[in-house]
């Protein structure tokens, strides 16, 4: 018989609650962030940061930050932006998306600042 | 027999199909329905009386003349086999092209088109067999039809999920639970980090666990899912029923619960209550999952029956927004170039014709949404990094033994089935070639994860390497 494993919902508590694509990872590193972000510009999609305040998080809309780096295609200047933001709202989570205007979709999003706040 | 002829007199009796139904020269229009058969003749049946005979029997024609067709237009009206074809490797039978004028068939109706086209020459003794292999809707039919009531855009702003494929899990056992046991298992599966739970097609409303009690128990399954963990969640509700009215009534107390997608069975229940459902999905904003029982009965015969690809048509201009698909690795029929064929027909706006993965022809969808692929049957987290090679962002993977069979239970099922898919996605966007790299790739997403290390463990001498039996048609060496 195999042994079982007691799997508390203590582990999906509000201190570490999921913000979709990458949050069943470890915190993404600096260098695996960046790879992201130069995936999105390589696709041609546009980056943008948009924050929240983390009990806001389940909404569809959270906050931008400036407009979208509309023919941006460096990923570090995309990265100082995210990170004014953080710097900017040290309480807030903040998020790296790709707007995809072919599909009218985002391409990809992506926490790259996490509040410890529940 | 010209039309002047045909105007000016009549003669009773039997003529031989060719002389009205074969055209070789004739100039397909844009508007055109276009259908390509392959033909299996009787014995001594010439090609061209085949295909005319199948473009008769499916248009206007009747096996002898009548003087009322010389009160119509039959120039006009009548389907035409223009073009035959060798089927590669496969000489007994061949391929018979057929243009329709679009008149022959009621607008929006999937339920017409298939009445014709499907209809009685599938028993025509004159042919041995015979299948459906495409069909072309002109824009101009497509844009008569309500088809997906969201499509995969909509669906994804609705449910909050980007870059990445979406997970599902079929509940098991798929009959005999109660409500409340069932629901439990949604629950654990839910806040493991699946998106999606689903009803089994056979779970329809059985003595066991009647709808209404299901529905409230998962509604409260899904609520306390999505409090833990901060990300929206659902269930397909399987609304289909003995009848219409009371499929409805199933579809309107889901509505109610807030509850954002239900489930249909297109082929078992019927085009007619398909389309009408999906319309009533349209309406109320409610997304709509199709499964596809019956499909094997009608598409895996190599000749006889409907090809899956115009299947799949069919349903995109009927409505829906996920449909199975196949997996091409699980335990289910599926070749690969085939599949990726049909996954274009489920999601792209314009499929360019391509008989490497079995399109004959050119298909525009003009502005209609695409359906998200379901991936679903035997799958586990080995196969993950082949998925999302094979299926790309657009899908829905669906490991039902492949969550519900974990070791330690649903959650840690769900959470082990969350990462290897994250680190999949995770690992291509950085340029890594995940299916080859896929033992790699999963390995180091494990080792933060036990749930997925326990997880590769139990499925590890899984295999599903039968031979398929639908097979695109090419030469063999």
């Amino acid at each position: 018989m195999n042994e079982t494993h007691d799997y508390s919902p203590q582990q999906n508590g509000p201190a570490i609650r999921r913000l979709e694509t990458f949050s069943y990872l470890p915190p993404l590193s600096s260098e695996a962030i960046r790879a992201q972000v130069e995936y999105i510009i390589a696709r041609g999609w546009t980056p943008a940061i948009e924050h929240t305040e983390p009990a806001q998080a389940a909404g569809s809309f959270w906050h931008m930050w400036k407009l979208p780096l509309f023919g941006e295609t460096r990923a570090e200047a995309a990265l100082a932006e995210a990170g004014a933001c953080h710097d900017a709202h040290p309480g807030h989570h903040v998020r790296v998306i790709g707007y995809d205007r072919a599909r009218q979709t985002l391409g990809a999003a992506l926490v790259v600042y996490r509040s410890n706040v529940a | 027999m010209s039309r002047d002829a045909l105007a000016k007199t009549y003669s009773a009796g039997v003529k031989e199909y060719r002389h009205t139904y074969w055209e070789p020269d004739y100039r397909v229009k844009d508007s055109d329905i276009l259908a390509c058969f392959k033909i299996t003749p009787q014995a001594g049946v010439a090609r061209e009386e085949a295909a005319a005979a199948v473009a008769a029997e499916s248009s206007t024609g009747t096996w002898t003349t009548v003087w009322t067709d010389l009160l119509t237009d039959l120039e006009y009206y009548k389907g035409r086999a223009f073009r035959i074809e060798e089927v590669p490797g496969d000489p007994g039978c061949f391929y018979a092209f057929v243009a329709y004028p679009i008149d022959l068939f009621e607008e929006g109706s999937v339920v017409n088109v298939l009445t014709s086209l499907v209809g009685n020459v599938f028993g025509f003794k004159a042919i041995r067999a015979l299948r459906l292999e495409d069909v072309r809707f002109p824009l101009a039919y497509v844009m008569t039809c309500g088809g997906p009531p969201n499509g995969i855009q909509v669906e994804r702003d609705k449910l909050n999920k980007y870059g990445r494929p979406l997970l599902g899990c079929t509940i098991k056992p798929k009959l005999g639970l109660s409500a409340k046991n069932y629901g439990r298992a949604v629950y654990e599966c839910l806040r493991g980090g699946l998106d999606f739970t689903k009803d089994d097609e056979n779970v329809n409303s059985q003595p066991f666990m009647r709808w209404r009690q299901r529905f409230d128990f998962v509604a409260e399954a899904i609520r306390k899912a999505e409090s833990e963990t901060g990300e929206r969640k659902g269930h397909y509700l399987n609304v289909t029923a003995p009848t219409p009215e009371e499929m409805y009534r199933r579809a309107e107390y889901a509505k109610a619960l807030g509850m954002p997608i239900i489930m249909h069975d297109f082929l078992t229940a019927g085009f007619c209550a398909n389309t009408g459902l999906a319309n009533w999905c349209r309406a109320n904003g409610v997304l709509l999952h199709i499964h596809r029982a019956m499909h094997a009965v009608i598409d895996r015969d190599r000749h006889h029956g409907i090809h899956f690809r115009v299947l799949a048509k069919c349903l995109r201009l009927s409505g829906g927004d996920h449909l199975h698909s196949g997996t091409v690795v699980g335990k289910l029929e599926g070749d690969r170039a085939a599949t990726l064929g049909w996954i274009d027909v489920m999601r792209e706006r314009l499929i360019p014709e391509d008989r490497a993965r079995g399109i004959f022809f050119e298909q525009n969808f003009g502005a209609m949404p695409g359906m998200f692929p379901v991936a679903s049957g035997g799958i586990h987290v080995w196969h993950i990094p082949a998925l999302v090679s094979i299926f790309g962002d657009d899908s829905v993977m669906q490991f039902g033994g492949g969550t519900l069979g974990h070791p330690w239970g649903n959650a840690a099922g769900a959470t082990a089935n969350r990462v290897a898919l994250e680190a999949c996605v995770e690992a291509r966007n950085r340029g890594r070639q995940v299916e080859r790299e896929g033992r790699d790739v999963l390995a180091a997403a494990a080792r933060h994860s036990p749930e997925l290390k326990a997880a590769m463990e139990t499925w590890k001498e899984v295999r599903f390497e039968f031979d398929t039996v639908d097979k695109l048609d090419v030469a063999h060496a």
